[in-house]
């Protein structure tokens, strides 16, 4: 029994509750508690993806009860690699709010910032349905919290609609997990998955309407089509870092359609096989379609990015409908890629606003910028890597996908829809560019304040990983192809769960 | 009892779903209690219904009376508490920085105020 599977859920609670007692400390025993959590973390999910990466499944079954009767927390090669994708985001966007003291602007961030790495983590690793939703519901209203964080009109307006629309998406979560509990009379993923291969025939339709009514579920999550509203106004108008925070929040919803969808629905050999890809197929062209759209019609530069969020998101959706080994290999590639570009991305723009003076991150001539050739040079970087241009990682993933699409069904619509949305947003990003950092008004002095050189540190440590991914882009690929073969052979994650004995028990 | 138990589910779910399209907080925040309400039912019933029955399993007793949905229930009210709390808190700051209750947080529209007894004098002097 490995017990340090439990420790990304298990630090940041105790980290979160002594956080709030740190207050009285102030801001900097806070900050150095913060760092300290979170550095750690990131060292442990680094060991967990080393543990997992050959391919073994760790199921630790909380308070000593064996699957499926007790609560498991399973890691694997995909659940391992989230974990430690969401501990260098969190360490980035902990960096860039240290450093621009927007931690100072509200009361609890630090502790928020916990809370919803407990919520990420576990959601990641969780082996129960049910226990996906606590995990949810944690993420969630610490994700509320940090939303709001520092106050304001606008982002208590996008907070609120973010809210309501996640209590409506948690109630269907429930709808969906009880109606699945009375079709198979189990909530743990690798015996429902067991289950619905054996399922009567008769059970199928009830079944069938559970699993696409938390694909509903998932589907607000990650903003999909339709359910991508809040999205833009959400992202845009909250804080920088909370924003760049907020990239793996979008692909949790990914991450539970692979791990739901893929498994419960993976493993049967009836009618309910993959019953999501159609689905996802047809969502994820929609959205890819009007994500390009938004792109190319946003008014400043954080909007664009939330709709090249939704972009990616829609990249996703579409190389999860195409449904095949391959696909999905090139989806998780680039789920990686997208995720630290679009952070990357969101503390740029905040960078760059706060170097334009009063008009921000609008697309509107502006006066000269202070350290505007630098700031051009990463913006332009990381616009040919979330455009998917070579030679960066954007590149590779769409094309691992794109090759994938070769097989799978309404290719040409694919090939189409990706090709084309993405020359969009290329012609939107060049406009972009050239209109932050070429069209000044005719002004000597600049207004807005020097390039924060600490907060900068974070950006380029997050948008590095891009060209890190390209060097190593075979071992990755080989990685996220054994990532995918895993996933796809649901008998070996279902044995491992359903046979794991418990401590010191009679099995 | 198993049609009365969906009646009010069924009720309870489209009198929630009703409410959470209003254009105000309150009715929408009303309408995600009812929703939540309807949710639990819903969960209870799933563990299939019985009268009578013990929690946990007993030799000399017909059947048993699933204690998991029990638990999920518990679970559920639990969090749906706290999130009405939340959203509570959020709708009066939103009240208060808006200006006004909308979920939009839009101006009142000249048909909106007719209702309130000052505005329709004003309105009745202004059309005289």
């Amino acid at each position: 029994m490995m017990q340090s599977i439990i420790l990304p859920v298990l630090i940041p609670l105790v980290a979160g509750f002594l956080m709030l007692f740190a207050r009285a400390g102030g801001l900097p025993l806070q900050r150095a508690l913060n760092l300290l959590t979170t550095i750690t973390l990131v060292v442990i999910s680094v060991g967990l993806l080393m543990h997992a990466a050959d391919g073994s499944y760790g199921v630790y079954t909380l308070g000593n009860w064996a699957a499926p009767f007790g609560i498991v927390l399973v890691l694997d090669r995909l659940s391992a690699m989230m974990v430690l994708l969401t501990m260098l985001l969190a360490l980035g966007a902990l960096w860039y709010a240290i450093s621009t003291d927007i931690d100072r602007k509200g009361a609890h961030f630090h502790v928020l910032f916990q809370f919803q790495l407990l919520g990420l983590n576990g959601a990641f690793m969780t082996g129960d349905v049910f226990n996906l939703f606590v995990f949810f519901e944690i993420l969630l209203i610490a994700s509320y919290g940090l939303l709001l964080h520092g106050g304001g009109r606008e982002r208590t307006k996008a907070g609120l609609h973010y809210v309501v629309i996640n209590l409506i998406g948690s109630t269907l979560f429930l709808f969906a997990v009880g109606a699945l509990y009375g079709a198979l009379g189990t909530l743990n993923i690798a015996d429902m998955a067991a289950k619905v291969a054996v399922a009567p025939e008769e059970r199928h339709g009830l079944i069938a309407a559970a699993g696409l009514l938390l694909l509903i579920v998932f589907g607000v999550k990650a903003a999909m089509f339709p359910l991508y509203l809040w999205l833009p106004a959400a992202y845009s108008q909250t804080s920088a870092p909370v924003a760049a925070f907020f990239a793996i929040m979008t692909k949790v919803g990914i991450y539970a359609i692979i791990r739901v969808h893929g498994t419960v629905f993976g493993e049967a050999q009836n009618a309910l096989t993959s019953l999501a890809a159609p689905w996802l197929l047809i969502a994820g062209i929609v959205t890819m379609i009007l994500a390009a759209l938004g792109v190319m019609s946003a008014r400043n530069m954080r909007v664009q990015i939330a709709y090249l969020v939704l972009a990616s998101i829609g990249t996703l959706l579409i190389a999860l409908g195409l449904n095949s080994r391959e696909a999905l290999s090139g989806a998780l590639y680039y789920l990686i890629h997208s995720t630290v570009v679009a952070a990357g991305l969101f503390l740029l723009a905040d960078l760059i606003a706060r170097g334009r003076g009063r008009v921000g991150d609008r697309f509107h001539p502006g006066p000269p910028m202070p350290g505007a050739i630098l700031l051009g040079s990463v913006m332009f970087f990381a616009a040919v890597a979330v455009a998917g241009m070579p030679p960066l990682s954007g590149f590779i993933g769409k094309t691992m996908i794109l090759h994938a699409a070769l097989e799978g069904p309404l290719t040409a619509v694919v090939y189409g829809v990706m090709l084309g949305s993405g020359f969009i947003i290329i012609v939107a990003l060049a406009r972009s560019g050239s209109m932050l950092f070429y069209r000044t008004i005719d002004s000597q002095e600049m207004e807005g304040d020097p390039v924060n050189k600490r907060a900068l540190v974070a950006v380029l440590g997050l948008l590095a990983i891009s060209p890190l991914m390209v060097l190593f882009a075979h071992p990755l690929g080989q990685f996220t192809e054994a990532m995918a073969t895993q996933l796809f052979e649901t008998t070996g994650y279902i044995n491992a769960v359903l046979t794991t004995p418990t401590v010191g028990g009679a099995e | 009892m198993e049609l009365l138990i969906s009646l009010i589910v069924g009720v309870l779910t489209a009198t929630g779903v009703y409410l959470t399209l209003r254009a105000r907080t309150f009715p929408v925040v009303i309408g995600l209690t009812l929703l939540s309400y309807a949710v639990n039912i819903f969960l209870f019933a799933m563990g299939r219904l019985t009268i009578g029955m013990p929690a946990i399993i007993d030799p000399t007793a017909a059947g048993y009376a699933d204690p998991l949905p029990q638990a999920l229930v518990l679970t559920a009210i639990v969090i749906a508490f706290g999130m009405t709390a939340f959203v509570i808190v959020l709708a009066l700051k939103a009240k208060g920085e808006l200006g006004n209750d909308h979920v939009d947080g839009i101006e009142r529209g000249k048909d909106e105020i007719v209702d309130q007894p000052q505005y329709k004098q004003e309105k009745e002097e202004a059309a005289q």
